[in-house]
């Protein structure tokens, strides 16, 4: 009898003592979202710890800025956040504005809106079909780069290039909207707002995409504001900041008269503006559905936003104007702006002597303080509630390296 | 709030932590001594009538011609500078500390200057100081876990320093 116990691998299993183990995640590791490196010191399933390891595509960015004037530096932009290259144009443009406290055109205004906000769409698209992938459901990733594709298609139209745009720049933007393209996004829009009804039934409302991500890695208010936290990532744990309101005014002008409410949950409920499917019982403010759900949220606010873009953009005189020289002087003196990427807020600060090229650039970027987070959220979770997480702070790794 | 009441405040609750301010930049700032950096930051986030909960970035900006013919010309001295943006979530107003350091500790090449850590007044600076202490060389004294984040372990040097020099080979990789 006692042979036949020991022969039977269900009761050698109880005497196996489980030892901590360090697992290597990455940085070749498709939920990684690039070259990120996660160290887990793991028992059993269980995770006691995580070690982010960033550092894979550094590129020098900041360095590579001090040789080059201010407007030459806007291509170094788009490949920090590279698939929201837009919203950094834009926010390098404004840093530059601000220290030469320069003001471009009202329609070049409505322009910038328009395409930062369209770009919104863009990147919120990736970053929800991507969750998707993390999560092991694959069609939510095709229906979101299905419309991303035509978001691109017209950026090429207006630009002619389909990620790393440089399209706004210091002074404005280089150069004005095609004929027949503002219809073109109507249409797209026209087409688009059905299709979020498609994402709430893939994603949003989905039993299992609930199970595997409400009350996962919950991030509590004050720890999300001390890590310096932004963004969606910010809003889905009930903090109600938004740059485009609460920012500085040069960035907040250009949003004047603009409606819109920001995407956070205020006293146990979202905006009402619209509809959208109700949170689910098992759902925790901080947690990694409502970090999501504020992304899909903002993909219908930022369509709103067009929309009011178009019409006072076609409803402006004049014309975007003219970028600034490559080498125009900037006065001596620093300056520090934020703005509201979809990532969350981006920071440019840019000290000059008195020359066309700067000082100092610096890049504060908002996947860098969101990743920062992680070690905390992921304390004592599941190996496979790690991608849930990492994945719910939409980070790129473009922007943490520079 | 960004007027002299508010520094007068921060003058009284931490004695000799103010040692300059520029009230009129377009982004006004004060500068505070490096030994009392910690203190004042400690008196902004938890104490002060504007709670600056948040730490949004730290940049070290280094000041040196390396140019002989126009450092000839210059009017300031070579320092490092550090600049701390502050933030309030609450009052949605920012605020910029300036701290002026040598570029070598005891004017020693080689030997990093130091600056106390605010890493327990917001644990997000973690990373940040990390960075800072990676690419512009500043110790930060009593940081937890102070080693280099961007750049590999055995990399040598501060790349952001304006008289660094870029290797030529690293394990065999050719660099210029």
């Amino acid at each position: 009898m006692s042979q036949l116990v020991d022969d039977d691998p269900r009761i050698i299993e109880f005497d196996v003592r489980t030892d901590e183990m360090l697992v290597n995640m990455g940085p070749q590791h498709p939920s990684t979202h690039g070259v990120l490196r996660l160290v887990l010191r793991t028992d059993g399933e269980v995770v006691s710890q995580v070690e982010p390891h960033i550092g894979y595509l550094h590129r020098s960015a900041e360095k590579i800025g001090e040789n080059l004037t201010h407007r030459q530096w806007i291509p170094y932009t788009d490949r920090m956040d590279y698939l929201a290259a837009m919203n950094m144009n834009l926010g390098w443009a404004l840093a530059v504005e601000k220290l030469m406290k320069y003001e471009v055109t009202e329609k070049a205004s409505h322009l910038r809106v328009l395409i930062a906000e369209f770009c919104r769409i863009a990147s919120h698209l990736v970053g929800m079909g991507a969750y998707g992938l993390d999560l092991g459901s694959f069609s939510p990733f095709l229906y979101a780069f299905r419309e991303r594709e035509k978001i691109l298609d017209l950026f090429e139209e207006a630009c002619g290039a389909r990620l790393t745009y440089s399209y706004i720049t210091v002074g404005g933007l280089t150069a004005d909207l095609p004929p027949g393209w503002l219809s073109r996004c109507e249409a797209f829009l026209d087409q688009f707002e059905p299709v979020i009804k498609e994402y709430h039934t893939l994603l949003t409302t989905n039993a299992i995409f609930v199970k595997r991500t409400a009350g996962i890695g919950v991030l509590s208010r004050d720890l999300a504001i001390e890590y310096g936290c932004s963004g969606p990532v910010l809003r889905g744990s009930g903090v109600d900041q938004d740059l485009r309101r609460d920012g500085e005014s040069i960035y907040t002008a250009m949003y004047d008269g603009y409606a819109f409410e920001v995407a956070v949950m205020k006293d146990g409920h979202y905006p009402r503006d619209r509809q959208y499917p109700a949170v689910p019982s098992d759902a925790v403010l901080g947690d990694c559905w409502h970090r999501f759900f504020v992304r899909m949220l903002e993909v219908m606010q930022s369509m709103d936003l067009v929309r009011q873009a178009i019409d006072r953009y076609s409803a402006s005189k004049g014309t975007i104007g003219e970028p600034l020289k490559l080498t125009e002087k900037m006065p001596v003196g620093d300056a520090y702006l934020e703005t509201e990427c979809p990532k969350g807020q981006m920071g440019f600060y840019l000290v000059s002597d008195g020359s066309a090229i700067p000082w100092r650039v610096r890049a504060r970027s908002s996947s860098f303080s969101n990743l920062a987070v992680t070690h905390e959220l992921c304390r004592g979770c599941l190996i496979a509630d790690v991608p849930a997480i990492v994945g719910s702070l939409d980070i790129v790794m473009g922007e943490i390296d520079r | 709030m960004r007027g002299p009441s508010f520094l007068e405040q921060l003058r009284d609750a931490v004695s000799g932590a103010v040692v300059g301010e520029n009230l009129t930049a377009i982004d006004p700032w004060i500068n505070i001594a490096p030994d009392r950096m910690a203190d004042a930051c400690r008196w902004l986030a938890k104490s002060s009538p504007v709670r600056f909960d948040s730490l949004q970035c730290i940049t070290a900006v280094d000041w040196l011609e390396t140019d002989p013919k126009k450092a000839a010309k210059v009017s300031w001295e070579p320092r490092l500078e550090l600049v701390y943006h502050l933030w309030s979530t609450a009052s949605k107003v920012s605020l910029v500390l300036k701290c002026t350091l040598p570029r070598w500790k005891d004017g020693v090449a080689g030997q990093l200057p130091e600056v106390p850590s605010v890493t327990g007044v917001w644990r997000g600076a973690d990373w940040h100081e990390r960075e800072v202490y990676d690419l512009s060389g500043v110790w930060f004294t009593g940081h937890p876990d102070l080693r280099r984040i961007l750049c590999p372990e055995d990399w040598e040097g501060y790349p952001l320093r304006k008289d660094y020099e870029q290797p030529l080979e690293y394990h065999g990789i050719r660099g210029r």
